[in-house]
């Protein structure tokens, strides 16, 4: 059974007339992922007993005759999740085997709707990238072409989606982490308004920016899943105190006289001209299906590039302080001190360029350069919240380029991080004002994926997933899957 | 102490004061002092990996009550900030705190120098109070060189009250302190253990020569856990910086400790430029927004306080400014002057109690190294002893004979002076009939008396008062005697 | 704003990191070119603005002021790399 090749719909509809088991589905995964993750390098643990044993028990419950979105579903995590009993690593030497005591709020609720994990996902170290290279348990390779990246920080889950090891993965985005891997990968990924989904058991890169959300092959299938993680939860004092609306029934909204907002200045030079008509492409087939297109401006995309790589790495040296080789993780072998433990401890467990954004968000807060540097970036962070604000009185969606180009070669950028960080300058304004994005795949430019951006208001996932939704009932890009993860496996 | 002349002292104190909630500030561990090493120490307070910071409201309410109580601005909205510094007892890598903007703003405190006539009154302004998570405790002893850190004291919310520098002496501190140690009891905010570490003061002290508008180079003392260590370390870096300076050298700004055992302050450690806190604000927790009608209902709920006890002490119980200070010092002893004035019904005689209360009591307690909560004498059992003396059963001198009885645990007032026969005879015709029968004895005596030698008065109530084992009511026994010999050089 | 290796050697003192001194300069230009993008900052439209803190105007909620959380030492210390009659174990603090 090609069960790879189904979407969530047809999986859950199977599930429920016991056309077949949880535990099938989860072993026709499992052995997927055992087949090609090798080459991938997609997860960083796979965990086939829990699997089977939380399958099993998803039968059971199906059998009684229960419903639930994603009872019997196989899914993976973004290694940035706790899951109480299996390790979390955030792709670091630092926390390497450690196992947390808890879960994560957002693991609560996939495992209270019986989705079944098949394993944790890597990822750049902390979040800390968008190559996936910045990893501890090495880079992740892009399923459509083995010499690119998948995109980071959430390369992993991208990864593992696109080639269909797993039909649907969380992420994470604090700059782009989702929708440029989405992009990269050739699927389909939301980063929900900050606060729609909890943060707690999620370990924290830059708080205030942080947001976990859903990598998929589809619009519908990230509705199915968003809808168990979305919530308030009174252990994040973040997270928002908004009921959350049935995303599922909602992807059917019309689209008629829905305004789209193309930024003007986003399509300048700076951006790969392919990359440029593919979004010029479905932005027609959004007009052809009822939708019209307005011009915007959104300015300052470079002002908020540099709040982001001030206001993250700041807020990341302060989150990361806790990993100092006392209480739980990596500790230096030998310390011959109490500096020489915190010192080694962290220079030894963090890599690169972790390190090199605790130094920069340290400077940032530092005394004499606090007011220049964080208070400062603190004020262009409301000036580009402020343009959203503007932007949005003149259309109900901004559409866009997710990344300045298609996903670039392994090795390409890591050398020179500011070219890297160039990457996230169309994601980033986004999660400053703390909106949510989608990426949806919209072609290829040559054997690489391109993927558009779908930016919304606060708390309108719904009508960014039926914007996303409507546009694939037309199209097949979402349903292109890399050749070489086609068969069934052996 | 008295200040080497020329010289004056600025003092401003940072008081800890741990709030009295059940749970920890950001997460629900509980607060007990005193529970194995780190078994009250959840996730949240160990800074693991994912947790997050949840405020405890119970916290909130009690700093906005110490705001109103000193007559502060209580901040409808604040905010946390996290201070960042690396050390084994401080888990996250920083502590959440407020600096930019603190609930408490302002404020102040009147407090009583000096004793009975000499008292004199002077206003301390308070800076602020902020809200803030206590760190845990580094145990040094015995771990093969290796320090042990204890994290069940991490979370528990803390107030740091920090008044201006207006204190110029040790006494004047120490009233402060204990003005603020007062006022956190009356609210029932922080249960004042001193030596649990619920309320900690840091002395910020610093010298000058008389007239100079600059202040001098200050220097900040920990770890002091008691009033009386807080009046001897302020003494001795007073002492100290003086006598550096007069000899040439200069003060350092430092942290230094107080050692009670060597009586003296010694240094901790330097304060360098590179204390860089990195102050910023946390992002993991919101403004906090007190609704102005939930302040107006905590104002109106406040309890009385010092100040207002005391001055009610004086309107309607007539006893002096100096008195009803000492009575109101602390919520127990106040407490105490009211049960013990309630004990005595209709009988009450407020002067009475207080003079008890904050003179032989207090002596005693102090004697014994009691606080009045532990006192041996229950504040019921004293309004009945002062019975027996308003209604002239006992004279002070047995009652106080009785009160050391009943601190010794003999039993109730009225069982003690029945089994001691200490009741004094107060029946008229008793009385009449033991002043019969000694001048019935000293016919003598008597002719010289009435013959105008008027000292005789003195002798014939000594003899009676010894035949009555010195029960006799005094002024009945002055009356009947007086009746009986006449008047003195009346003749015979 | 540039930085430069003393600065970063407090930084890294700071934030308790070990630099490589080898590594020093090339992690000088690193940083650098990654602080040229905050001259961006230096745009006069901000200074009339307020930083932003959090994406919403929302306020702290608050929770009631109950024990939820019991003694659950030993798996909280499973993790952990020194451990001694329940305290956490680290180099002699001297104070």
């Amino acid at each position: 059974m090609s069960y790879h090749l189904k979407t969530l719909t047809e999986l859950r509809a199977g599930l429920a007339s016991r056309a077949f088991s949880a535990r099938e589905l989860a072993t026709c995964f499992l052995n997927r992922m055992a087949t090609h993750d090798g080459a991938l390098n997609s997860f960083i643990t796979q965990t086939p007993e829990q699997a089977l044993a939380a399958a099993d028990l998803a039968d059971k419950r199906l059998a009684a005759g229960e419903e639930g979105a994603l009872l019997g579903i196989p899914y993976a995590h973004k290694d940035i999740f706790c899951t109480a009993g299996i390790r979390t690593t955030c792709a670091s030497k630092m926390l390497g085997d450690w196992v947390a005591p808890y879960d994560a709020t957002v693991h609560q609720k996939l495992n209270a709707a019986g989705a079944v994990m098949l394993g944790k996902t890597n990822m750049d170290e902390f979040a800390m990238g968008s190559s996936n290279e910045n990893s501890a348990f090495g880079a992740v390779k892009n399923p459509w072409d083995h010499s690119a990246v998948p995109g980071g920080s959430s390369g992993g889950s991208a990864a593992a989606v696109a080639a269909r090891l797993v039909p649907i993965a969380t992420g994470t985005d604090t700059g782009g982490s989702i929708r440029q891997p989405a992009a990269y990968c050739g699927i389909t990924g939301i980063r929900p308004t900050y606060g729609r989904v909890s943060r707690y058991g999620m370990i924290a890169y830059a708080s205030s920016l942080d947001q976990g959300g859903v990598l998929a092959t589809s619009a519908a299938d990230c509705a199915v899943m968003l809808q168990v993680m979305a919530g308030h939860d009174p252990r994040d004092s973040t997270s928002a105190n908004v009921p959350v609306p049935d995303y599922v029934a909602q992807l059917n909204q019309p689209l008629a006289g829905l305004r789209i907002g193309v930024p003007r200045q986003w399509f300048t030079s700076g951006l790969d001209v392919s990359v440029a008509a593919r979004i010029d492409d479905a932005l027609l087939e959004l007009e052809a299906l009822g939708a019209t297109r307005v011009a915007i401006d959104l300015p300052d995309a470079e002002l908020a590039l540099a709040a982001y790589y001030l206001i993250a790495p700041a807020e990341a040296s302060s989150n990361l302080s806790r990993f100092d080789g006392v209480r739980f993780g990596y500790r230096c072998a030998n310390p011959r001190d109490l500096n020489d433990l915190y010192e080694r401890s962290r220079s030894e467990g963090f890599g690169p360029e972790v390190q090199r954004r605790i130094l920069i968000g340290t400077y940032a807060l530092s005394a004499g350069y606090y007011d220049a540097f964080y208070v400062r970036a603190q004020r262009a962070r409301r000036q580009i919240s402020a343009n959203f604000a503007a932007a949005f009185a003149r259309c109900d969606v901004i559409a866009g380029p997710v990344a300045p180009t298609v996903a670039f070669n392994l090795g390409a950028h890591s050398s020179d991080p500011v070219t890297m960080y160039l990457e996230d300058i169309y994601t980033i304004p986004v999660n400053l004002a703390g909106l949510p994005g989608m990426s949806i795949p919209v072609g290829f430019a040559g054997t690489r994926p391109v993927g558009m951006q779908l930016i919304g208001s606060a708390f309108t996932e719904a009508r960014l997933l039926a914007v996303a939704h409507h546009y694939q009932q037309h199209t097949d890009w979402h349903q292109r899957m890399p050749a070489a993860y086609r068969e069934d496996a052996v | 102490m008295s200040l080497q002349s020329g010289w004056e002292a600025v003092i401003g104190l940072e008081i800890h004061t741990q709030l009295a909630t059940q749970s920890k500030i950001f997460s629900g561990a509980a607060t007990a002092f005193g529970a194995e090493p780190n078994k009250q120490a959840c996730a949240v307070d160990l800074g693991l990996p994912g947790v997050l910071p949840v405020l405890n409201a119970e916290a909130v309410r009690m700093a906005a009550l110490f705001g109103l109580a000193i007559g502060a601005e209580v901040a409808l909205e604040s905010t946390f900030d996290r201070k960042n510094y690396f050390y084994p007892d401080l888990p996250k890598g920083y502590q959440i705190s407020q600096l930019a903007q603190p609930i408490v703003r302002g404020g102040t405190v009147v407090i009583n120098v000096g004793e009975g006539d000499k008292a004199v009154q002077k206003t301390i302004n308070l800076t602020r109070a902020h809200l803030e998570e206590d760190a845990g405790k580094s145990l040094h002893e015995d771990f093969a060189g290796m320090t042990g850190i204890d994290l069940n004291r991490a979370g528990t919310p803390l107030i740091e009250i920090v008044s201006e520098p207006e204190m110029s002496s040790s006494a004047e501190a120490v009233a402060y302190a204990r003005k603020i140690h007062a006022m956190v009891q009356y609210l029932g905010i922080c249960d004042g253990n001193m030596q649990e570490g619920s309320f900690r003061v840091d002395a910020n002290i610093s010298v000058r020569r008389r007239g100079d508008p600059q202040l001098g180079t200050r220097t900040e003392v920990k770890n002091v856990n008691s009033f009386r260590f807080l009046e001897r370390a302020i003494d001795y870096e007073i002492t100290r910086q003086i006598e550096l300076i007069e000899e040439g050298g200069t003060v350092q700004q430092q942290t230094r400790l107080y050692d009670p055992d060597k009586d003296e302050t010694r240094m901790m450690r330097t304060k360098e430029a590179a204390d860089d806190y990195r102050y910023f604000p946390d992002p993991d927790l919101l403004p906090v927004v007190i609704a102005p009608e939930t302040l107006m209902a905590w104002k109106a709920g406040l309890p009385e306080l010092p100040d207002a006890k005391a001055a009610r002490y004086q309107a309607e119980y007539g006893l002096s400014a100096y008195d009803a200070a000492v009575l109101t010092s602390t919520k127990e002893t106040a407490a105490y002057f009211e049960q013990t004035l309630a004990a005595m019904g209709s009988a009450g005689d407020a002067k009475l109690c207080a003079n008890w209360v904050s003179g032989i009591l207090a002596a005693q307690l102090n004697k014994a190294s009691l606080d009045t909560t532990h006192s041996l004498v229950r504040a019921e059992a004293l309004g009945q002893l002062l019975l027996r003396v308003a209604d002239s059963t006992l004279s002070n001198k047995l009652a106080k004979d009785v009160f050391d009885a009943m601190w010794a645990g003999e039993g109730e007032p009225d069982a003690i002076i029945e089994a001691r026969g200490l009741k004094q005879i107060t029946d008229h015709s008793v009385i009449e009939a033991m002043v019969d029968a000694i001048l019935a004895e000293h016919p003598d005596k008597v002719a010289e008396y009435r013959g105008g030698k008027d000292k005789l008065f003195g002798f014939f109530v000594g003899l009676v008062m010894k035949a009555a084992k010195g029960k006799a009511n005094p002024q009945q026994l002055n009356e009947v005697l007086n009746v009986r010999l006449g008047p003195c050089g009346a003749g015979d | 704003m540039s930085l430069n290796a003393t600065q970063l050697k407090h930084v890294a003192h700071l934030s308790r990191i070990a630099l490589d001194e080898a590594k020093i300069p090339a992690l000088v230009v690193d940083l650098n070119a990654i602080l040229a993008f905050a001259e961006q900052l230096q745009d006069s439209r901000l200074d009339a603005l307020a930083p932003m803190a959090h994406p919403w105007d929302q306020s702290q909620p608050l929770r009631a002021d109950e024990v939820t959380e019991s003694d659950a030492r030993e798996a909280l210390q499973r993790g952990a790399p020194a451990v001694e009659r329940g305290l956490f174990l680290v180099p002699k603090v001297i104070e």
